[in-house]
């Protein structure tokens, strides 16, 4: 049986044991409620004051970029309660004893988890991102900037938490890895917003810490380009008198990421699982 | 539980034969050591186990019984020393195929039906799906679960989930079958189908190594034991020698100090005021002895065979001996709790 076999078989379980236990229904749940929720409120806010003039748009606009925000959290708290309790109880059960004395690798239960979770946080997030923007389009007439390209940021940023909370799985206690992920995340978010004070004010020391902290954990940047890609374009900046230089480096507000950070983000979740396969690996059972 | 199939059982004789005479040991391990920081779990695990046998593997708590399987499995890695299991190093992934383990600490996917675990590990087993359906029919049969089969595991007492878990472990036909504490949650039933268990994979020539601290579970089923003390092996005992190592005790009144010496001639023989006991008589020449006790003038009330036990031998070799007594009627011995 090939590794690829091994990996398919875990991410196999995790999902069934995600709908077994209910995780998936709870998620499809909430997205049905949260985008009814959505249409019904932007369809009251539409109603009160009609989509005319740019500083409305510019207004929709930043309340779906806060939802969005909103909606970031409780993936990256999703990733995090799901990731943080994948390994370390299972092996402190004596649950994974079984299995791993079948010809199955450490490093194969590890993929095989983050692999299942992260396919079912990829599509929550993008169903239900999607659902959201159309949503608001839909109720407002409100047209972000890039509104595809926001899910599938949300969705990276999701895979973050999660390959983070899943290594601390491997070595520290569930509640403590799962509040290290969390604390990280908010501290990765305020970071950003510093950095993007440095950026906007020219100040190379908050500029330095921001970029160190992006590289430490990435998930601001790709908040920042979900948040990008629902802001208004341009020409609705300029005729709401915004200045688009500054704006873009507000909290809710960003640009898509270059492919270099891209790149890293990849790197950084490749480097972060072989990291925990390293230290799964060599964890007394 | 039901016993092996008759497909199975016919396999066994070739089986057996092969196993018993095949090259390399089930197990050999030779100074295996497992440090934990500055604790020693394992000092020096030296030991072989051949093809085919019952093997016991006997300690008191903390001796490092369970460290020692989760090394032979490759759940652990060794700080020291070597071993082979099936002629492969241990820790081999391929030959975790051909190995059935039951933990200690044993606990399946609770949201699980009884039926899917077993298909989950055949899964992970690398058995031929087609195989499945008959694997699976046998191992919930074998273990008594068949009624049980499409409960979740979550809604099995722990004596279920301990029969899961040796159906979990006999899947697949394996060449080698370690079994850690396999009968701590079962009752005196439960522990009765765990011996006919281990008696049927031995006709077949399976391997079994056998963790326990329950003496008289592994007195009854096992071919040969190891006693492990601190972290190493002590003895390794035929447990065929220590059944003929056999005694009497007589209790007998008016016996003078000739008539002790008389019995001196049969073996090393005490007289504690009641019982007169002479180790390592021979069954048969102990009517003799009494014809000659009775000649000399002493009042016969009892005659007991005793036989050695394994906990004897046990305590004996971890220094902790307990006060020689009257010889222990036959039928008397108390299980372990």
């Amino acid at each position: 049986m090939s590794s690829l076999q091994s990996i398919a078989i875990v991410a196999r379980l995790t999902l069934r044991e995600a709908v077994r236990r209910r995780l998936l229904w709870a998620l499809v749940g909430l997205t049905i409620l949260i985008v009814v929720v959505t249409w019904w409120a932007f369809s009251r806010i539409a109603e009160a004051s009609p989509i005319s003039g740019a500083t409305q748009v510019l207004g929709i606009s930043q309340i779906l970029v806060m939802l969005a925000f909103m909606f970031s959290f409780v993936l990256a708290m999703t990733a995090v309660f799901a990731a943080s309790p994948a390994i370390g109880p299972e092996i402190e059960s004596g649950l994974l004893l079984a299995m791993l004395a079948r010809p199955l690798r450490r490093t194969e239960v590890l993929l095989g988890r983050w692999l299942g979770l992260a396919s079912l946080l990829i599509v929550y997030a993008l169903v239900a991102g999607y659902l959201e923007i159309g949503a608001v389009a839909l109720a407002t007439g409100y047209v972000a900037a890039d509104p595809t390209a926001a899910p599938p940021y949300l969705a990276a940023e999701t895979l973050v938490l999660l390959t983070l909370a899943l290594t601390f799985s491997t070595r520290i206690a569930s509640v403590a890895g799962g509040a290290v992920a969390v604390v990280a995340y908010g501290l990765a978010w305020m970071a950003g917003v510093m950095g993007g004070v440095g950026e906007a004010f020219n100040n190379d020391l908050l500029r330095t810490a921001g970029t160190a902290t992006r590289l430490i954990l990435p998930s601001d940047v790709l908040w920042r380009g979900a948040a990008g890609a629902l802001s208004p374009t341009t020409d609705v900046l300029s005729a709401s008198g915004v200045n688009a230089a500054i704006y873009k480096f507000s909290p809710f507000s960003g640009a898509a990421p270059s492919p270099e950070w891209l790149l890293w983000c990849i790197l950084w979740i490749a480097g972060v699982l072989a990291c925990g396969s390293f230290l799964f690996r060599r964890r007394e059972l | 539980m039901a016993v092996v199939s008759a497909g199975a059982a016919q396999d066994s004789s070739s089986s057996a034969a092969e196993g018993r005479e095949g090259g390399t040991p089930a197990i050999e391990t030779r100074e295996l050591r497992k440090q934990f920081g500055r604790i020693v779990a394992l000092t020096g695990l030296t030991m072989t186990v051949r093809r085919g046998e019952v093997f016991g593997f006997l300690g008191p708590n903390g001796a490092g019984k369970t460290t020692a399987v989760k090394l032979l499995l490759g759940l652990s890695r060794p700080s020291a020393g070597e071993g082979r299991v099936l002629g492969a190093p241990i820790g081999d992934l391929a030959t975790r195929q051909r190995i059935g383990y039951l933990p200690e600490l044993f606990r399946y996917q609770g949201w699980m039906t009884a039926r899917e675990v077993l298909a989950l590990h055949c899964e992970l087993a690398r058995l031929p799906r087609s195989g499945w359906p008959a694997a699976l029919d046998e191992a919930l049969g074998l273990v008594g679960l068949a009624d049980r089969s499409n409960d979740r595991v979550e809604t099995f007492s722990k004596g279920m989930q301990q029969r899961l878990g040796l159906g979990v472990a006999l899947l697949g036909q394996p060449e080698l079958v370690v079994l850690d504490e396999p009968t701590s949650a079962l009752d005196p039933v439960g522990r009765q189908d765990v011996r006919e268990i281990i008696r049927s994979l031995r006709d077949r020539g399976v391997t079994v190594f056998l963790n326990s601290h329950l003496l008289t579970e592994v007195e009854r089923v096992c071919d040969r034991v190891a006693i492990v003390d601190k972290g190493r092996v002590v003895a390794e005992l035929a447990m065929s020698e220590v059944r003929r190592e056999s005694g009497v005790g007589i209790r007998a009144a008016g016996l003078d100090p000739a008539a002790i010496e008389l019995a001196g001639q049969y073996g090393p023989a005490r007289f504690d005021g009641e019982w007169l006991t002479v180790d390592g008589i021979a069954e048969d020449r102990v009517p003799a002895l009494v014809a000659q006790l009775v000649a000399a003038g002493a009042a016969i009330h009892a005659v007991m065979p005793s036989r050695s036990t394994l906990e004897e031998r046990f305590l004996a070799l971890l220094g902790t001996e307990e006060p020689t007594g009257p010889a222990e009627p036959p039928g008397s011995r108390k299980d372990d709790p």
